[in-house]
């Protein structure tokens, strides 16, 4: 989230799609309900289901799984169409006046430099046009938060041209114009299947809140995520928020509803392959020394007044983690042991590790709080991966389909050779730590209950683990042994180390005086410092740990609450609260001043440019970005489909793409035999399936709960009453779904909560909804013949970005069991 | 259930002259469900349970987010789910917590032949005594709510306590505690009231014309409130427009002012009368035979107040109750 859960009290208007946060993150949603009391927010929820969300939202919008781009599409359409813009806010905050270079194209959905046979782009061409010579002279000068800065002389490229007055035919606001003017309300309608006059209402409601003193917010989970075109959506999300001027203010913003509790915690500390931790890139081939890398990954100055902070100080971040890495074995000789980190070849997210394992080019997998079988996507698929390898071992607090697979329903074990290893770690509830939620407050939790018989803590599992490999490394030497070898590990318990001793080491420290830093900007790119995670610095200090602060002060009335656990970056509450003020550093709405001016110092929020900079010094709100404002368009290779968000079908759809003839996401990655599973049309397989959790439900683990079996007990299929109808399916009898890939059953719930949609030329969609949790492995599932993973169904193929698994809109058949 | 919690009484069934009023001057308390914040996602069920020691039911899914069809004697707090079409196109998903209501003027605790087996405290929470509980099930047929559930083991009638021992601890009741939005408040009377009063007013700000605060007076008002945004459709929540302990009693008070006539065939006639006005006009049917077994008892050792003739058994089973 750029904001967090309290702060939808100050919102006019939430537009919730792709998430059912009633359901699903009930305590934190509690805060939108407060904000209908005290000020009258407004709610308007799009999804594919009339979920709990909807029966107390002010207005359900129903909507095709899958076409989200399109929608998006359309408001920001609307939103140009009628100038209902924050202009003064879209020219000093956005790159809408960057003139983009004469190479760029868009023709028939696809933009320029694709490669068809590679299915990927060359994106070259997405680029600026730059000032003729070169540029800069001292550099940027980087400040951030505390007033600490430090100048980083960089090699100053040339700066990208503007027009400030957005007339210039090439200039991102034109093209971004031209882009979405094809978005009209009956195309969005058609692609939808949106009443178009719920729609326009939608738009109209929304677009309202471009106003200076208004505020919306755009609350979304991964019913957005899980899409071949999934960060497209996002993007179009924030393209609208930045139109509106809704970023960087209190009630406003894009706001990811993370999964569990520290979901947002796992992806800040590097859960996913292309990063490290603090969002560093990962080092690929080619990038042999720190040199090669510093001149690739981090963002250039494009403009005078950009701050480029991340850019500009990505090198200190670097140094102090390989510092945190490989402590005293870090040295400027040998470039802080940044060759020791792995620079992978090619894609290594978890679609492409189990592939690798099905392809029989991987050993073994240790899973921590991960069952591919369930997950999915394709559970045969992911089950016969794992059934390639040669060990599994499963870290986990309860068996899992992962851990049981070999037993799974129509498997025999005979057949299976993979050595399954089952460690039983502690439940969240048996250990202390941080959770970090998706307002980016990193909180300290303490253990709830004691941990039973021979159940061990994953930091102990781990940390004996480690030592074990070591050890085997030193006497019987290896390939690359040096990462291994020369791992920092000062903990007093080496088998053992303390989530606490973790925590402080994530934070980092002045090795010089050996402090604990208060803030990233104390970080250093000789070795003097060490900091695991340069937006966790902060989070405990010399004064200790911030994490476990329980202050209940709210001195600006807006729900900062600055002294209750601690938010990254630097305890700031609102990401980029320096948009949330005009030139002169006034609040755009003085009603949520998120950050004032008073003459001397940025009040309000913790500020996101240096607190004594004066609005005179123009410098640029977006300090993450080499541009210094935010980017409707998204030059280079910052995506692998495309600058602007362009609507595509999904994998499986039951209609031609409405807005070109490219029907699916041309850079999507395709694995190897997974496009014979995919169902070309609708002709076997004629309905829309989506996926999703009940709030009685956590993960797959509460099957084995009694009192949440008892609220919600069996796996079940919604689906609409015609549909029912048309098949002779009665509510409370019993339903199979089939997609090309596998088969479930369950109870059916015919519901009006499920309707009818009309696309295209008035061709009738059902949709049909089903929960992921229930399994074969444990609890009330085990023993049940009946298969009940969702993800039996869903299709083997990911975002063309990120691979998240399309999870939402794939196509099956129902019929009556 | 806790019998005498150190709460000041106000009466008891079937005890004359039962109150404790002067020994502490008790403020009555209420608990008030707003609708409005409901997301139905029964913590309190849960929590109702777990405070209670009530075992998870075997349930099975019936084509419905709800988890049970009905109350049960085990479980005293059931979210209903309910799809209604509205006017303008529209889809409603009603959700509403169910439980008892503790009416001040309670049905069940007047209904109630046994001694003490129906209490109510003089802060309004009304509790059921299961030890001095007869299983004879007037209370069923006095509720005007349809709230309270007889075990077939036990022969004994259940239903919510208000977490009447929490609330004698200075504690809210567990569903209170455990609801995430603050849809589930407690506190004074008058505060709920007012909470309920000023919610009213912004819902109707939102549009919600029909909105209100279900406090009904036939019941002299409640100890567990509603705010209902689409008061309209107080059928479809299955609240009662207008519900009234009197009609609910009409057949015990039938009773009672006939009481001392001593006429057999009298006696014999309205207590026909009663039954078939049961069987036909309320969801559940009078005492079985067991019951009647153990009201006879009492009839031999109390006062005439409690004196009732046995009823015979009727022919109506628990499984035959619609």
């Amino acid at each position: 989230m750029t904001n967090h859960w309290r702060d939808f009290r100050n919102s006019d208007v939430i537009l919730v799609i792709g998430a059912n946060p009633a359901e699903n993150h009930p305590c934190g949603w509690k805060w939108a309900h407060v904000g209908r009391d005290e000020r009258g927010t407004r709610i308007i929820h799009v999804d594919p289901r009339f979920t709990r969300t909807s029966a107390i939202a002010d207005v359900f919008v129903p909507i095709r799984a899958g076409t989200d781009t399109a929608f998006f599409g359309g408001l920001v359409n609307y939103v140009l169409e009628h100038e209902l813009y924050h202009e003064d806010y879209v020219k000093l905050h956005t790159n809408a006046s960057f003139i983009v270079a004469e190479g760029f194209k868009f023709e028939d959905g696809l933009f320029s430099g694709y490669d068809e046979a590679a299915r990927s782009y060359t994106t070259t061409t997405w680029d600026y046009e730059r000032e003729s010579g070169p540029q800069g002279g001292g550099g940027p000068k980087p400040g951030l938060g505390q007033g600490t800065t430090s100048t980083t002389p960089t090699t100053a490229p040339s700066f990208a041209k503007v027009d400030p007055t957005l007339r210039h035919p090439r200039c991102v606001f034109q093209l971004l114009k031209k882009h979405m003017s094809r978005y009209t309300p009956e195309v969005v309608s058609q692609v939808t299947g949106i009443p178009e006059d719920k729609f326009v209402a939608v738009a109209k409601e929304f677009a309202a809140t471009g106003a200076a003193d208004k505020a919306g917010s755009v609350v979304y989970a991964v019913g957005l995520t899980h899409h071949t075109s999934g960060l497209q959506i996002i993007r179009g999300a924030g393209i609208l928020q930045m139109l509106l001027g809704n970023v960087g203010i209190p009630g406003g913003g894009v706001n990811a509803e993370r999964g569990h509790a520290n979901i947002q915690g796992n992806t800040d500390n590097a859960i996913s392959w292309e990063i490290l931790p603090g969002y560093l890139g990962i080092p690929r081939p080619g990038m042999e020394t720190m040199a090669d890398y510093m001149a690739k990954v981090p963002a250039k100055q494009l403009r005078p007044n950009s701050i480029n902070f991340f850019g500009a100080n990505y090198k200190k971040f670097l140094v102090s983690q390989l510092k945190a890495f490989f402590g005293d074995k870090a040295t400027a000789a040998n470039d802080f042991g940044y060759a020791w980190i792995p620079k992978p070849a090619q894609n290594s997210s978890w679609l492409t590790i189990h592939d690798e394992a099905r392809a029989g080019r991987l050993d073994g997998i240790i899973y921590g709080g991960f069952t591919g079988v369930t997950v999915g996507p394709d559970s045969r698929r992911m089950a016969e991966s794992i059934g390639k390898l040669k060990w599994l071992v499963i870290m986990d607090p309860l068996p899992t389909t992962a851990s049981e697979f070999w037993h799974a329903p129509g498997v025999d074990p005979e057949d299976v050779q993979t050595e399954a290893l089952f460690l039983p770690a502690t439940h969240w509830i048996e250990k202390s730590g941080s959770f970090t939620n998706s307002g980016r407050w990193a909180q300290w939790k303490h253990k709830a209950l004691p941990a039973t018989g021979e159940v061990k803590d994953d930091n102990w599992i781990l940390g004996h683990l480690f030592r074990r490999v070591r050890d085997l490394y030193r006497k019987e030497g290896g390939a690359l042994p040096e990462p291994v070898l020369n791992l920092f590990w000062p903990y007093s318990d080496p088998g053992n180390p303390g989530l606490d001793e973790l925590a402080m080491e994530v934070n980092g420290v002045d090795l010089t005086s050996g402090e604990q830093l208060s803030t990233f900007t104390a970080l250093k790119d000789d070795g003097t410092t060490s900091s695991g995670n340069w937006i966790y610095a902060g989070s405990w200090t010399a004064e200790g740990n911030q994490m476990d602060r329980r202050g209940t002060d709210d001195p600006t009335g807006l729900g900062f609450f600055h002294g209750w656990a601690w938010s990254w970056p630097l305890n700031r509450r609102i990401l980029y609260n320096r948009a949330g003020a005009d030139a002169d550093g006034q609040p755009w709405d003085p009603t949520r001043p998120g950050l004032r001016w008073n003459g001397k110092k940025w009040v309000g929020d913790i500020p996101d440019i240096t607190a004594t900079s004066t609005p005179a010094d123009a410098k640029g709100a977006f300090i993450m970005t080499g541009e210094g404002v935010a980017r409707l368009f998204a030059p280079g290779n910052l995506t692998t489909d495309g600058p602007f968000p362009e609507h595509y079908e999904q994998t499986e759809t039951p209609i031609d793409n409405l807005l070109s003839g490219t029907r699916r996401n041309p850079a999507a990655f395709l694995y190897e035999d997974a496009p014979a599973s995919f169902a070309d049309d609708d002709a076997e397989f004629p309905y829309v399936a989506t996926t999703y959790r009940v709030t009685e439900h956590e993960h797959y683990v509460t099957q084995n709960v009694p009192y949440l079996v008892e609220a919600m007990p069996d796996f079940f299929v919604e689906l609409p009453v015609e549909l029912a109808e048309k098949k002779g399916i009665s509510n409370g009898g019993r339903v199979k779904v089939r997609s090309k890939r596998g088969e479930v059953e369950g109870v059916a719930i015919v519901t009006k909560r499920m309707r009818p949609l009309r696309i295209g030329d008035g061709k009738v969609v059902y949709q049909v909804g089903i929960p992921v949790h229930w399994h074969y492995a444990g609890g009330k599932g085990e023993g049940e013949a009946a298969p009940m993973m969702a993800n039996l169904l869903t299709p083997y193929i990911g975002d063309a970005n990120v691979r998240t698994p399309e999870y939402k809109g794939f196509l099956v058949d129902i019929e009556k069991a | 259930m806790p019998t005498e919690p150190g709460l000041a009484i106000r009466r008891k069934s079937a005890t004359p002259s039962s109150g404790t009023k002067g020994r502490s001057e008790a403020i009555e308390v209420s608990k008030l469900v707003d609708i409005d914040l409901c997301i139905g996602c029964k913590a309190c069920e849960i929590a109702c349970k777990e405070w209670n020691d009530l075992a998870p039911d075997d349930t099975a899914n019936f084509g419905s987010y709800q988890s049970h069809e009905d109350l049960t004697a085990n479980t005293w707090d059931l979210m209903r789910f309910k799809e209604v079409d509205l006017d303008n196109g529209d889809l409603a998903w009603l959700i509403r917590k169910d439980s008892c209501l503790h009416c001040d003027e309670p049905g069940c605790l007047l209904a109630c032949p046994a001694p003490g087996a129906i209490v109510q405290y003089e802060n309004g929470i009304v509790d059921f005594d299961q030890s001095k509980c007869i299983g004879c099930q007037y209370c069923i047929a006095g509720c005007p709510f349809d709230i309270p559930r007889f075990d077939q083991e036990t022969k004994k009638v259940y239903k919510c306590t208000m977490c009447v021992d929490r609330v004698d601890a200075g504690l809210e009741p567990a569903c209170v505690k455990s609801c995430p939005t603050g849809s589930i408040r407690f506190g004074t009377k008058q505060e709920m009231v007012s909470y309920g009063e000023a919610k009213v007013a912004k819902l109707k700000d939102r549009g919600f014309d029909d909105a209100l605060l279900y406090d009904p007076s036939g019941v002299n008002g409640l100890h567990m409130m509603y705010v209902v945004p689409r008061g309209d459709m107080l059928d479809d929540y299955g609240l009662p427009s207008d519900p009234d302990t009197t009609t609910s009693l009409s057949f015990i008070r039938a009773l009672q002012a006939v009481r001392g006539v001593g006429a057999i065939a009298i006696w014999a006639g309205l207590i026909g009368s009663a039954l078939y006005w049961l069987r036909s006009g309320r969801k559940r049917p009078p005492p079985e035979d067991e019951a009647v077994a153990a009201a006879e008892e009492l009839g031999r050792d109390d006062d005439e107040d409690a004196a009732i003739e046995p009823v015979p058994a009727g022919d109506a089973r628990e499984d035959d109750w619609p």
